[in-house]
């Protein structure tokens, strides 16, 4: 394939997987801005939310398009409800101490692992996704003839590989909205700023707490709804995007949506791109070496706050 | 100081009532020592090798109780001892370990995923316990290991690719581009089918190498040259659904033709969405997942006595699909035991040296219950086994065997001798 259409298709498969990253990373890095913990059970709760997907389109059955939307509302909910009963169990009993918590949520992170081992089994299992046409692309070049276009072979995307990227954006600016307009988003920022102070004003924080941990466990579950049909449900598929969004959290600096999205975006289209033209082992050097230099000369991340 | 009270006399006695009640006692009496053989199974229960592993164990189970349902192996029970290696060639060296001095096995066999076996082997050496992997891997022919590692119970890559060869070249066409994994076994494809294809006329144009922990594939397809007469590929893990939709949603209606190795579907629903593209294209078999015009008796009871039905999955779930081109490979190296441990007249591990002679002196191997994927012949020098090979053609969504290779098609020349090397 040539370097024009080849690069193009990069770029899609780059924006698809920077799409997921982008809500998945958004979750951990809520989690951590409001509740100052780091979950390390984020990736379990992606493959949860894939694995509930899967479960609710199985039983659900019809159309795939039923199944799909029935776990686009369901599997989020289910791991949201997940998350805040680990809050309640866990991470309230340990006065949310950083370290008792990562303890706390990797071992967490194992038991809904083998949990999930010992239930829906160790295959990769496929969702339907509710529409899917190959979508052959055209690309230019000059001739004799001047500006030509011709569908070049391979070069092509899926309409349901589209709908993800846009699915994605969608859900970003909502959850933007949410947080900077509504009431709810009024009183994590509280809560982020000023924990004992929020609550001197009658903010319940151990419910917000709770509350934004289920939210941000949701998001991861909602990326995992969105690539199950892409990538199928399997039991250790959370490990690579917990790494990822730890990457992209960092780099993008902990707590700000718009650094994380940058971030994402970065991480996810230099992956797709490094990984084509040169080696995935190449991506991954970059991106970690990428975190070095921003933790070595801007340690809060590239639009993070300054520590107080 | 103990004391003996009401309490553990009842214990005793309760205990002393179930060894009395316990049927496989009485008939396993008539053996010089009624203690279990004891078999540790190298069992990929977690990691990306778990699908297998978990086909693996209940071809296991099947087997086990197969041979002790006739009496066990010299007249002994056999007990299985499983422990998990998470698909990992660290813990594969620690979990031998455990079976050599904390179970006291009198052999180990199970091992798969080629990293993990050549991780394991030399621990076998260093243990001296007997190590029967089912792996596909060349790396036991190839001499890499040492005389404590067989596989009499699958045939390896070099041995497959070589038999696919003249058929790809001749049916399919001359201009191979290989996408396969980036270690060890998707090297062994790469380096033996490459030579294989040259030697029939053919050339590879190029060789694309994924890591096997990749979960999105589109990206490599724009490799693959626009002159690519066939497309041959071999992947494994859990992504190899992705591999084989996003292989398709790529060509799209003007694919080459497609000569796949059925790890690239191994417990993959084959009515899975996306998959119908497949229709026509070819795959290597180890053993024919759907049951065939031609299923022999054998075949039948195997497939009963593992619990899978005719079109390779559970019987109890149609979902689950089992992987049928490599579990076999358990069923037969058991049996293989077996035979070795009678023919050693084994007494316990002071004979394990007398049980390895006993496997290399096996030759012929005819078909037979224990060896329903059919006749094969061992080699053991190179403690490599030789079989049959399958290709099988996707028609109206299932596979349908099209060629049986011999077993002449798959012999190369030795690359090792273990049997020099001593114990």
């Amino acid at each position: 394939m040539e370097f024009g259409p080849h690069l193009l298709l990069a770029v899609i498969e780059g924006s698809v997987g920077a799409a997921v990253l982008a809500l998945t990373a958004l979750g951990l890095s809520l989690v951590f801005g409001v509740m100052r913990v780091v979950n390390v059970a984020h990736g379990e709760f992606y493959m949860l939310g894939a694995v509930i997907a899967w479960y609710v389109a199985t039983f659900l059955g019809a159309h795939p398009a039923v199944g799909f939307v029935g776990a686009l509302i369901l599997a989020p909910a289910l791991v949201a409800v997940i998350a805040m009963l680990v809050d309640w169990l866990a991470l309230k009993r340990v006065g949310y101490d950083p370290e008792a918590t990562i303890v706390a949520t990797i071992g967490f992170g194992y038991i809904f692992q083998q949990l999930t081992l010992m239930g829906f089994g160790p295959e990769a299992r496929p969702v339907d996704p509710p529409f899917n046409s190959r979508i052959a692309l055209p690309w230019f070049e000059f001739g004799e003839n001047g500006l030509e276009f011709y569908f070049p072979w391979g070069l092509s995307v899926t309409s349901y590989k589209l709908f993800v990227i846009g699915a994605a954006a969608v859900l970003l600016i909502g959850f933007w909205l949410m947080l900077s307009r509504s009431k709810i988003g009024l009183v994590m920022r509280a809560t982020e700023l000023d924990r004992e102070t929020a609550q001197a004003f009658g903010i319940p924080v151990d419910r917000v707490y709770a509350i934004v941990f289920g939210l941000g466990a949701g998001l991861a579950a909602l990326a995992a709804v969105l690539i199950v049909p892409i990538q199928q449900a399997h039991y250790l598929m959370g490990h690579d995007p917990l790494l990822l969004s730890f990457i992209v959290v960092i780099i993008g600096g902990l707590g700000s949506i718009r650094g994380t999205i940058v971030a994402a975006l970065l991480i996810g289209l230099s992956d797709g791109i490094i990984s084509v033209f040169f080696s995935p082992t190449l991506a991954k050097i970059i991106a970690t070496l990428l975190v070095a230099f921003v933790l070595v000369f801007r340690p809060q991340g590239l639009y993070g706050k300054k520590a107080a | 100081m103990t004391q003996t009270n009401r309490r553990t006399l009842l214990k005793s006695a309760a205990a002393g009532g179930l060894l009395a009640a316990n049927p496989l006692l009485g008939r396993f009496a008539s053996a010089q020592s009624a203690a279990p053989i004891k078999l540790g199974f190298q069992q990929h229960v977690t990691g990306i090798g778990a699908a297998y592993g978990r086909w693996y164990g209940r071809t296991t189970d099947a087997a086990v109780k197969m041979i002790n349902d006739a009496g066990g192996i010299n007249g002994r029970p056999v007990e299985i001892v499983a422990e998990d290696d998470g698909t990992d060639p660290k813990r594969g060296a620690e979990v031998l370990e455990k079976f050599a001095n904390q179970h006291g096995c009198d052999a180990a066999f199970g091992a798969l995923f080629s990293h993990v076996v050549i991780g394991s082997a030399p621990a076998a050496g260093e243990l001296k316990l007997p190590n029967f992997v089912v792996s596909e891997g060349h790396h036991v022919a190839s001499g890499m290991l040492n005389r404590y590692t067989l596989q009499p119970g699958i045939t390896d890559v070099k041995s497959q690719v070589q038999a696919m060869a003249p058929f790809v070249a001749n049916t399919l066409g001359k201009k191979v581009t290989m996408v396969f994994p980036d270690f060890a076994f998707g090297h062994d494809h790469r380096d033996y089918f490459t030579a294989a294809i040259e030697a029939q006329g053919g050339e590879v144009l190029e060789h694309i190498a994924i890591p096997p922990t990749e979960t999105s594939f589109t990206k490599y397809f724009p490799k693959i040259p626009r002159d690519t007469e066939v497309l041959y590929h071999v992947m494994v893990g859990p992504a190899v659904l992705t591999f084989v939709k996003e292989l398709g949603e790529f060509f799209g209606p003007s694919a080459p033709a497609l000569f796949g190795f059925l790890d690239s579907l191994e417990a993959v629903d084959l009515a899975s969405p996306g998959l119908e593209f497949l229709e026509g294209s070819y795959f290597w078999e180890g053993n024919p997942r759907y049951a065939q015009e031609d299923q022999s008796e054998f075949d039948k009871t195997f497939r009963a006595a593992v619990g899978v039905d005719a079109n390779g999955a559970s019987i109890s779930d149609p979902a689950d699909v089992s992987t049928y081109s490599h579990m076999f490979g358990c069923w037969e190296t058991l049996h293989i035991i077996k035979a070795g441990m009678e023919a050693a007249g084994y007494q316990g591990p002071a004979d394990r040296a007398k049980l390895i002679e006993a496997v290399e002196a096996m030759t012929y191997i005819p078909e037979s219950q224990a060896n329903p994927q059919g006749a094969k012949v061992f080699n053991g020098k190179t403690h490599q086994v030789f079989g049959h090979q399958y290709i099988s053609q996707v028609q109206d969504g299932k596979l349908v065997k099209v060629h049986t290779t011999s077993i002449d098609d798959t012999f190369y020349p030795d690359e090792a001798d273990y049997i020099s090397q001593s114990f």
